[in-house]
């Protein structure tokens, strides 16, 4: 299956942006790979350890605002910024909608890769080849008519989805066992000599690229497990808040063959992780951190050492 | 006289003497006695702060329209849901009593902090499910402005319950009604489990259920904190002190069936301050009685179980203090990542803490070991001979570790049910309950907060029905027995 690298959308710094600004860096505009972790995440550990609110830096440096001022004076000022927080979440609501009558209509494949399409990402059915929204976010509605193709691989990196979003596509996973006809399930190329039947949920999406998600937690990470049967490959390079607790939850995925886990900010020990990870899943090839990184060097440096004892 | 004095340029004439009597003396002393008079003025004109005889911000207020006995979790999430659903906005004083501002001996600090949906009574299951939905969107239900999101620091992993063959059957239908109410678990055979899990010895397992997702552990000191920032934001106000004493008035009715009743409304809480003999009385409305492993002083204290025996009066609030020790050890050839919150059917349970090979773990002792509750130490032989010989059983893997820590910690435990008291005593009519959760209050208290708000505001469950869980099944012999306790 040819990857798409080369067709990937160039970033969308303004939805980025509005979707993600309780989290983004203040003043940042460019998704970097090499994210900077976030200041909450670097407080003290431990089982009794202090409450993770810790101010980040650019609100400490940017100094109280006049808004600020006044909403610590004025309750109306107070309600206006908290409806204005209220809105920007409601935003991210509004873009992770079920879209229910596409469903009912044309089927939980189509839905599902509806949602994905008017999100900004990008799905590919089987046989077919990639279905993209254009720069200013319309898609053809060609696909609406392949009631029962499954859909193959998703692309939903930069996408605003999040745990609802992720939800509803999951659970159309599930449910598309039921609309699978038995010859299309024999044009897979790696299912077993007979073709199960109907009534088992076959879920057939084999990748899943959820590169550079602002809102892609570990609590989406628990909800992957349905897809355990098909996902061969899964994506989470540079999530900004995907952290090592989510990832222990990615075991389920027994066939997974290929893992991104590279550039994930808020893991606190990315070459550890990546080896847990290794131990967890052994038949995957996973992409991360290099685990030699902070190790100390080899004997020559060590013997050196020991030649000079003193510092110099 | 007072007019005179702010004038200026009568100042020294009314202060001191004339120019003539003071001419070696600088102004600076004139003008500091001015000011000092003239902040004296600005605090007696209305909108000073002016007490004459000594500050009290210190104290509660004297009237306050509901008094949260215990700041807790339990007592938090109270707070929360009844700002949240008043109509209009502002419109109810709530005040939070806590003894103790470092919750040195709260259950919620000191808690494992795992939240799971396998339970056998549906209530449970329901309470659970919607506590997970809340820490999933925290940072919506708790959202302040201006301040850092908050991380709970949620480890998807999943509870693992094994079962021997004595238990299986119980456990195949109590996996039946949790997956009706709409969790997601599954139940694994043993050469499952071995594939799954290849460090576990399957040897006395007959079944094993598996949470499949919304199960896990969190960070509830994370929690505690959010939902004391929100709350303050919300226009709660605390208390440092403890509650001593309740003046009630008690008023004699009939029921229709003739039978003498006598009920009591609390009118006033005595609160005591902190390392001194000065208390505030506070009128109030309502009581909610969140004191956790203490609620049974709290409810005596308030008339509950006063009477003869076996009746309605004489029925005590069955909510006493238990002492649980948890350890936490190394153990380098350990289960690794993928560890789930594992409760052996012996009882014994572990979970993984951290990257490094740590495990934290315990066991609840048999009614005949419990250890004394007077003090919180640790005994160490206790996982030697309890703790250890089942898990090194189950995961060989565990015959070699170091113990690391350990510490005790609070059950609220009922001993009627071991399931949590919720909603108003029939007699004390205005004492509500939040308590009892007997190991499982932390993962219910968003729940259970909601469900103690809708019935304060709107005098019945709205979202969950709670009803099994009130205090009249104490009286009536009305067991809601949960089989899955750790």
């Amino acid at each position: 299956m040819a990857h798409p690298a080369n067709q990937r959308k160039k970033p969308d710094c303004g939805r980025w942006e509005s979707g993600g600004r309780e989290w983004a860096l203040p003043g940042k505009r460019v998704w970097p790979l090499h994210l900077v972790t976030p200041v909450w995440n670097r407080g003290t550990r431990g089982t009794r350890g202090l409450s993770r609110a810790v101010a980040p830096e650019g609100s400490q440096k940017k100094g109280r605002s006049l808004l600020q001022f006044l909403a610590d004076r004025f309750y109306d000022v107070q309600a206006l910024r908290e409806y204005l927080l209220r809105k920007q979440v409601l935003k991210v609501h509004q873009k992770n909608r079920p879209f229910t009558y596409i469903r009912e209509r044309f089927g939980p494949h189509a839905a599902g890769a509806y949602f994905i399409l008017k999100q900004g990402g990008a799905v590919k059915f089987q046989g077919k080849e990639w279905i993209r929204s254009d720069a200013r976010g319309h898609f053809s509605l060609d696909f609406l008519k392949f009631q029962a193709v499954p859909v193959e691989a998703v692309d939903a990196s930069g996408c605003a989805i999040n745990y609802q979003g992720l939800d509803s596509v999951c659970e159309w996973a599930e449910t598309a066992g039921l609309f699978i006809c038995p010859s299309v399930v024999g044009s897979r190329k790696d299912h077993s000599a007979s073709p199960p039947p109907p009534t088992v949920a076959l879920k057939e999406l084999q990748s899943l690229w959820l590169q550079r998600c602002p809102h892609v937690d570990d609590w989406c990470l628990g909800r992957l497990h349905p897809l355990a049967n098909s996902l061969q490959e899964l994506s989470l390079a540079g999530c900004p808040r995907i952290s090592e607790r989510g990832l222990a939850s990615l075991h389920h995925l027994q066939n997974l063959r290929r893992l991104d886990i590279s550039d994930l900010p808020a893991v606190s020990n990315p070459g550890l992780t990546r080896i847990l990870v290794e131990e967890m899943l052994p038949s995957c090839q996973v992409l991360g951190a290099d685990w030699a990184q902070g190790l100390p060097s080899g004997p020559e440096e060590q013997s050196r050492d020991t030649a000079s004892p003193l510092p110099a | 006289m007072l007019r005179r004095a702010l004038q200026p340029g009568l100042s020294r004439g009314v202060l001191g003497r004339g120019l003539g009597t003071h001419r070696g003396r600088s102004t600076l002393d004139q003008n500091g006695k001015v000011s000092e008079i003239k902040k004296k003025i600005q605090s007696v004109l209305p909108r000073g702060a002016w007490n004459p005889l000594r500050d009290t911000s210190y104290l509660p207020p004297e009237h306050s329209d509901v008094v949260i006995v215990g700041g807790g979790v339990i007592g938090l999430s109270v707070a929360y849901w009844l700002k949240r659903l008043e109509k209009p906005q502002g419109a109810i004083r709530v005040l939070v009593v806590e003894r103790d501002h470092t919750y040195s001996q709260a259950s919620t600090a000191l808690s494992v902090g795992g939240i799971r949906q396998q339970f056998s009574v549906p209530e449970n299951i329901q309470l659970s499910l919607f506590s997970v939905e809340f820490l999933r969107n925290i940072n919506e239900y708790l959202a302040v402005v201006d301040d850092p999101p908050l991380d709970i620091q949620f480890n998807p992993s999943g509870y693992l319950l094994l079962a021997s063959e004595k238990g299986a059957a119980v456990m195949e239908s109590n996996v039946k009604v949790q997956r009706q109410e709409g969790a997601k678990v599954c139940l694994m055979s043993p050469e499952q489990l071995r594939n799954k899990f290849p460090w576990i010895n399957t040897e006395g397992v007959a079944l094993a259920s598996y949470g499949m997702e919304h199960e896990g552990w969190f960070d509830p000191w994370c929690l505690l904190q959010g939902l004391r920032r929100k709350v303050q934001s919300m226009g709660v106000l605390f208390c440092h002190g403890e509650v001593t004493r309740f003046v009630s008035s008690s008023s004699h009715t009939e029921t229709t069936s003739g039978e003498e009743v006598t009920l009591r409304r609390i009118h006033e809480v005595h609160v005591k301050m902190d390392r001194s003999l000065e208390y505030q009385p506070v009128e109030c409305a309502l009581v909610i009685n969140a004191a956790g492993a203490w609620s049974g002083q709290i409810a005596e204290l308030a008339g509950v179980g006063k009477g003869p025996p076996g009746t309605l009066q004489g029925t005590q609030l069955p909510v006493e203090l238990r002492k649980r020790y948890v350890y936490l050890w190394h153990c380098p050839q350990g289960p690794g990542l993928e560890t789930p919150f594992v409760i052996d059917a012996s009882g014994a349970y572990f979970r993984r803490e951290g990257l490094g090979n740590n495990y934290l773990g315990g066991c609840s002792p048999t009614e005949e070991e419990e250890p004394d509750p007077g003090n919180l130490e640790v005994d160490h032989d206790f996982f030697q001979d309890k703790v250890w010989p089942p898990l090194a059983q189950r995961v060989p893997a565990f015959e070699t570790l170091k113990v690391r820590s350990a510490w005790a910690g609070y059950y609220d435990y009922n001993t009627f049910d071991q399931n949590g008291v919720v909603g108003p005593h029939p007699l004390v009519v205005n004492m509500y309950f939040a308590t009892g959760f007997s190991g499982h209050g932390l993962q219910q208290a968003p729940a259970v907060g909601r469900a103690v708000a809708e019935m304060v505001l709107d005098g019945h469950f709205r979202t969950i029905n709670l009803s099994p869980f009130l205090f009249n099944r104490f009286y009536l012999g009305e067991k809601v027995q949960e089989h899955n306790i750790i």
